[in-house]
């Protein structure tokens, strides 16, 4: 059907307002971040002046950076796998309508939707160092000694740990729900009949209804990829990077090499390695759509 | 499990546990209930221990003799009166408050003919601009902020509430397009076309007909850019460097520490109070969210 002339040139004008916010407040900062990459801009000065490689290089060579670099691809996929696993679980049996399931999905929801600062913060008392109620129940089962409990945000290797179990909390519910969306759109009557043609539980689920939800785990996943991989605020409530480093990810070290540090070059440099991956989950998440549209 | 391992003895185990064999309604009773209660409790115990918190004496939180479940002391509302009187939270929720609602105004205002215009008047080009707005919702904070600050500085804005606001639709208009391109398009075309046999313009047609039978879809677009408001962290801790400025989520867990001591029982009870309307509004909206990730991918 042919587009009237009016009706394009409305479109054009109705469209035209967003665009420019986004192009002014998107693509031109996302340009400026790539500018600032290979500038030499710090917080006071005005002037720019290309630099090459420089920035990358001074970063590449800053063992916390490193650290940096490896921190962000441990904490998401750790987190990761274990919200795909713990949300696959959870929204099977979340599938059939029970008494008070309405509130259970408030409760399972609440880390989600909660601003994650909040809930961040309510970790941090959580985990302690004198008053962790987790350290108070595993001396009340006699399994750790008092006075030796963990410093769950104290030590290298337990902090690292916090940080993924705090974030793979928060990205739980996110999953979850997207998992049973995709759960409950599959047509009751083909697993039924795999049922009745004698397959169990577990052939049923593994051969028929996760092969149905492949498109749903990818988004599902790709989504939750792209919040871990560029989120700073767990890391900075809970730990801010330490101790020694032993928990910066690139977003938080970009913040403290960047805003805190006043380099914003050097900081900008730092962001711009959140990139490959960015490219890498949009291109996916077009394949995704692009293969479902077909089917 | 027991002694046996494998299939034969899950077999076992989900026949003690009441599985109808070969049924395909299987996690059953009670192991799924056993599921369902071990996930609820681990995701939403930060909100019960606020609560418990919240309500606690100084000298029973600080005892580490004491059962941490149990009040050992009667309950007080002292950490209540201490964060209402005399810390800025209330300060921090107003701002959070009309930050909220300038941002939402400025998404409406922006979205609602962006994304009719895409549903309606720009045939295939509609389809790839919409694909391309949903992937700059995929370009996190932390790779504008740092930029985005010299602009923010540029334009006067520091330290200024209007800072966040100008900013903060960069996240809410992506999504908030999406939603409502997938609505607008579930509106029959009939219905304009006969408005527009009667004598009204196409966008008479829109603003007189289209948008007041969208209202669950705008009333969804509302709500969510609102929570993703109140959500936000690193924008606000980077632009905004003064406590009467800030939101409450970057307010409570940077301005509420005093140097080094951390007011428990006040910190607890403000993310207590802050969290659970948002979370109730979200709530109520869920499915329209999950349909906007899931667009495609769920038929």
């Amino acid at each position: 059907m042919g587009m009237r002339r009016g009706d394009r040139f409305l479109g054009a004008a109705m469209f035209m307002p967003a665009l420019l916010f986004i192009v002014g407040l998107v693509g031109v900062p996302l340009i400026l971040a790539f500018l600032y990459s290979v500038g030499n801009v710090t917080v006071g000065s005005v002037g720019y002046k290309f630099v090459g490689l420089a920035n990358f290089r001074s970063v590449l060579q800053n063992p916390a950076f490193r650290g940096a670099l490896l921190h962000s691809f441990i904490f998401t996929v750790s987190a990761q796998l274990i919200v795909i696993v713990g949300a696959n679980i959870l929204a099977v049996a979340l599938r059939n309508p029970f008494r008070g399931r309405g509130l259970v999905r408030f409760l399972i929801l609440l880390p989600w939707v909660a601003p994650i600062s909040l809930g961040a913060i309510g970790w941090k008392w959580i985990l302690d160092s004198i008053y962790s109620v987790i350290n108070w129940a595993l001396v009340s089962v006699h399994l750790v000694k008092p006075f030796d409990t963990p410093m769950w945000l104290g030590e290298p290797k337990l902090a690292m740990l916090s940080v993924i179990l705090v974030h793979a909390w928060r990205m739980m519910p996110f999953s979850t729900v997207i998992l049973l969306a995709g759960l409950t759109a599959i047509p009751r009557d083909i697993p039924e009949a795999a049922a009745v043609d004698g397959a169990g539980f577990w052939r049923t689920h593994l051969e028929i209804t996760l092969p149905m939800m492949k498109p749903v785990i990818a988004v599902a996943l790709l989504f939750g990829i792209i919040f871990t991989f560029t989120d700073m605020t767990v890391v900075y409530i809970l730990t801010r990077g330490g101790p020694y480093d032993s928990t910066h990810v690139l977003p938080s070290y970009a913040f403290f090499a960047g805003i805190l540090g006043g380099s914003l070059a050097e900081g900008a440099a730092v962001s711009v390695f959140l990139v490959p991956i960015l490219v890498l989950v949009a291109w996916a998440m077009l394949r995704v759509a692009h293969r479902t549209e077909v089917v | 499990m027991t002694g046996e391992t494998g299939w034969l003895g899950w077999q076992r185990w989900r026949r003690l546990l009441g599985a109808r064999e070969g049924g395909v309604r299987v996690p059953p009773g009670i192991l799924r209930w056993a599921i369902v209660l071990v996930f609820a409790a681990a995701l939403s115990f930060p909100f019960l221990w606020m609560g418990i918190t919240t309500f606690k004496q100084t000298t029973d939180l600080y005892n580490t003799k004491n059962n941490p479940f149990l009040f050992n002391l009667p309950p007080t509302l002292e950490h209540l009166r201490l964060l209402f009187n005399e810390t800025m939270y209330l300060r921090w929720l107003g701002n959070t408050a009309f930050a909220g609602a300038v941002v939402v105004a400025i998404t409406l205002l922006l979205a609602l003919p962006a994304a009719y215009a895409l549903a309606r008047l720009t045939g295939r080009w509609g389809e790839r601009l919409g694909i391309g707005i949903f992937l700059t919702y995929l370009i996190p904070p932390t790779l504008l902020f740092i930029p985005m600050s010299r602009v923010v500085a540029l334009l006067g804005l520091q330290d200024s509430l209007w800072s966040i606001i100008l900013v903060y639709p960069t996240f809410t208009l992506p999504f908030s397009i999406w939603l409502l391109m997938a609505f607008f398009k579930s509106v029959p075309r009939e219905l304009e076309d006969a408005a527009m046999v009667d004598g009204l313009t196409r966008f008479q047609a829109f603003v007189q007909l289209v948008i007041p039978i969208s209202l669950s879809g705008i009333l969804t677009v509302v709500i969510f850019s609102f929570t993703l408001v109140t959500q936000e962290f690193v924008y606000a801790l980077t632009f905004i460097s003064s406590a009467a400025h800030q939101t409450v989520s970057v307010g409570v867990p940077i301005y509420l520490v005093r140097g080094d001591v951390y007011y428990w029982g006040s910190l607890m009870a403000a993310c207590l109070i802050a969290s659970l309307p948002v979370a109730v509004m979200y709530n109520t909206f869920l499915d329209r969210f999950v349909a906007g990730f899931t667009v495609g991918a769920v038929k």
